[in-house]
C-alpha cells in the first residue's frame, strides 16, 4: 500500500498520511457500526426491539447520534484541571490508533513492517493508561478518579497474562513481526495456530489442547483490557456513573468512545493474528483459482476484517450475557488463575516446541 | 535537510523541552504527565539510530511501568498532589560552579573524544542479534540481572506484607 502509493506520488509525507487514513476510517467505521450492533444486540438478548425509528431498522441512528455530538456545547465543570483534561481524550486515542500502525490489513495493506510489531502494539497500549489516569485525575471528580484507578490497575494487571500467551507465541513461530507470523499460516484453517500451526507432524497434534488453553487466555485478558463487561469495573455505570469520562461530553466524549471501539478491533485484531491465520482466508483464495492475482490482497482484507467483526460480535454477546465481576474477583482471576495457567502454558508450549 | 533530520529535532526538541518542565513545574502530577512526552521524545530518537527494540522497550518499561507506576504513587499519597514544590533557587553560586564543571567537562568529552564515524550497515532488525547477544557472550551480565530484579521484587513483597500485619 505504502509503496503503490509512493510509487504514485513520490512524495513520502503524502504516501504516510494517505497510508495512516486507512486504519482511521476502519476504526470509524467500526465505532459507527459498533454502536449500532451493540444495542440491536442488547436488545436482541434482552427480548426488546432496540432502536428502530431512525432509518430502516435504525440504521441511521448512529449518524443521528453523532451529528447530535458534534453540535453539543463544549460544556466543561469549573474547577477542573483545564489542560490535563482537554490533553486526556487526544492521548487515550493515541494510545488505540498507535496499535494500527502494524497491524496487517492484508499482504499489502500495512502501516509499517516494523519488525517487532507485537511488542511495539503492547507497549503503545500504555499511553491509553496515562491518558486514563489523566482524565480521571483532571476531572476533580471522585467517581472519575476511582474509574481511572481501577482502570489503570485492570490494564495493567491484565498486561502480564496478555504479554505470557503473546511470549509462548513468539517463542513458537520464532518472530516478533505480525505480518511474518499472518505469513506462516497459510491459507486453510487447517494451517492456523488454533490448530496447531502449519507444520505437520507430532508436535502439531500435541499443540492443539495448549493453544485452545491460550487463546481463551488472551481472549479473557484482551477484554479485560479494553475494559468491557465483564470486566467494565472500570466505569461501572451503577457505581461509578461512567469512570474515568464523567465529566466529559460531546466531542470529547466521543473520542473516549471512538478509542473503546479502536480497541475492541485492535484486540479482536491481535487475537486472530495470533491465533486464527491473521488475513488468510479459511478455504483458500478465489483469487488463486481464477489466476487473478490482484483479487489476492482485496481477499485477505475481507477476511482479516470479517474475523475482527466476529470477535467484536464475540465481545458483545459476552456483554450483554455476564454480570459484573467484583474488584476483587477480579484482581483473583487475573493473578490467581490466568497468570500461572499462562506460565504453564508457555513453558509446555516451549517444551513442545523443541520436540 | 531531508525528512529524517526534521523528525529527528522534532523529537529532540520535544525531549529536551519537556525534560525542562519536569524540572521547573510546581505541580507533581504535571511533572509526572511531562515526563511521558520526555520517555516518547527519547523512544523516537531510538527509533532514528535504528535500534527499533531498545525505542519499544523504552516505551513498554518506563512509559508502562514506571511512569504508571508514579503516578499511581502520586495520586494514592493523599495531600500530595495539591503541595506546592519549591522550585526556588538556594546556594546560587556553588551551585552554578558545580554545574558549570560537570557542563565543560561533559563539552570537552563530546568535542575532544576520537569518535568512530564510519557508516556501518545498520540492520534490518535488531532483536536476533540482541537475543543471541544476551544468551553467549553476555549469559553472565543477564542472568544477575535476572536474579537482582528478582530480589527487588521479593523484598518489595515482603516489606508490602509486613505493613500489613
Amino acid at each position: 500500500m505504502y509503496q503503490f502509493i509512493y510509487d504514485l506520488t513520490g512524495n513520502v509525507i503524502i504516501s504516510t498520511l494517505v497510508t495512516a487514513v486507512f486504519p482511521l476510517v476502519n476504526v470509524l467505521i467500526v465505532a459507527l457500526i459498533g454502536v449500532y450492533l451493540e444495542r440491536k444486540i442488547s436488545a436482541w438478548i434482552q427480548d426488546r426491539v432496540g432502536p428502530n425509528r431512525v432509518g430502516p431498522f435504525g440504521l441511521f441512528q448512529t449518524v443521528a447520534d453523532f451529528i447530535k455530538m458534534m453540535q453539543k456545547e463544549d460544556a466543561t465543570p469549573t474547577d477542573i484541571d483545564g489542560k490535563l483534561y482537554n490533553l486526556a481524550p487526544v492521548l487515550v486515542f493515541t494510545g488505540c490508533f498507535a496499535a494500527y500502525a502494524a497491524i496487517p490489513f492484508s499482504s499489502q495493506l500495512i502501516g509499517s513492517e516494523v519488525e517487532v510489531g507485537i511488542f511495539f502494539i503492547l507497549a503503545v497500549s500504555s499511553f491509553t493508561v496515562a491518558g486514563i489516569l489523566m482524565a480521571g485525575w483532571s476531572s476533580n471528580n471522585k467517581y472519575a478518579l476511582l474509574g481511572a484507578m481501577r482502570s489503570a490497575a485492570q490494564i495493567v494487571s491484565y498486561e502480564i497474562p496478555t504479554a505470557l500467551v503473546v511470549l509462548s507465541m513468539v517463542m513458537l513461530m520464532g518472530t516478533l513481526s505480525l505480518t511474518k507470523i499472518s505469513e506462516m499460516q497459510t491459507a486453510y484453517f487447517w494451517n492456523w495456530n488454533i490448530l496447531g500451526g502449519a507444520t505437520l507432524g507430532l508436535s502439531k497434534f500435541l499443540l492443539i489442547p495448549f493453544m485452545i488453553v491460550g487463546f481463551i487466555i488472551i481472549f479473557i485478558s484482551t477484554l479485560a483490557e479494553v475494559n468491557r463487561t465483564p470486566f467494565d469495573i472500570p466505569e461501572a455505570e451503577s457505581e461509578l456513573v461512567a469512570g474515568y469520562f464523567t465529566e466529559y461530553c460531546g466531542m470529547k466524549w466521543a473520542m473516549f468512545m471512538l478509542a473503546e471501539y479502536g480497541n475492541m478491533f485492535a484486540v479482536s485484531a491481535i487475537v486472530s493474528i495470533l491465533f486464527f491465520g491473521g488475513y488468510h482466508s479459511p478455504f483458500g483464495y478465489l483469487g488463486n483459482s481464477l489466476g487473478i492475482n490482484w483479487l489476492i490482497p482485496y481477499e485477505q482484507a475481507f477476511w482479516f476484517v470479517a474475523k475482527g467483526w466476529f470477535f467484536i460480535l464475540v465481545q458483545m454477546w459476552l456483554r450483554w450475557t455476564l454480570p459484573r465481576l467484583r474488584v476483587d474477583q477480579l484482581m483473583s482471576l487475573c493473578w490467581k488463575y490466568l497468570i500461572p495457567y499462562a506460565v504453564v502454558n508457555l513453558v509446555v508450549i516451549g517444551i513442545i516446541s523443541l520436540l | 535537510m531531508n525528512y529524517y533530520d526534521i523528525i529527528f529535532y522534532i523529537f529532540a526538541l520535544i525531549t529536551v523541552i519537556s525534560a525542562g518542565f519536569v524540572v521547573t513545574t510546581r505541580n507533581v502530577i504535571y511533572s509526572a504527565f511531562f515526563l511521558l512526552f520526555t520517555f516518547f521524545g527519547v523512544a523516537g530518537i531510538y527509533v532514528l539510530l535504528a535500534a527499533d527494540f531498545i525505542a519499544v522497550v523504552q516505551i513498554m518499561v518506563y512509559v508502562g511501568g514506571i511512569l504508571i507506576l508514579l503516578l499511581f504513587g502520586v495520586m494514592l499519597t493523599n495531600k500530595i498532589t495539591n503541595v506546592d514544590i519549591r522550585t526556588g533557587t538556594g546556594h546560587l553560586l556553588p551551585a552554578s560552579v558545580a554545574v558549570g564543571i560537570l557542563m565543560g567537562a561533559v563539552i570537552s568529552i563530546m568535542v575532544y573524544t576520537d569518535w568512530k564515524s564510519q557508516p556501518v550497515e545498520t540492520p534490518v532488525t535488531t532483536v536476533k542479534i540482541l537475543g543471541s547477544l544476551l544468551l553467549t557472550d553476555y549469559v553472565l551480565v543477564f542472568e544477575l540481572l535476572g536474579i537482582l530484579l528478582l530480589i527487588a521484587l521479593i523484598g518489595a513483597a515482603s516489606i508490602a506484607r509486613r505493613e500489613k500485619e
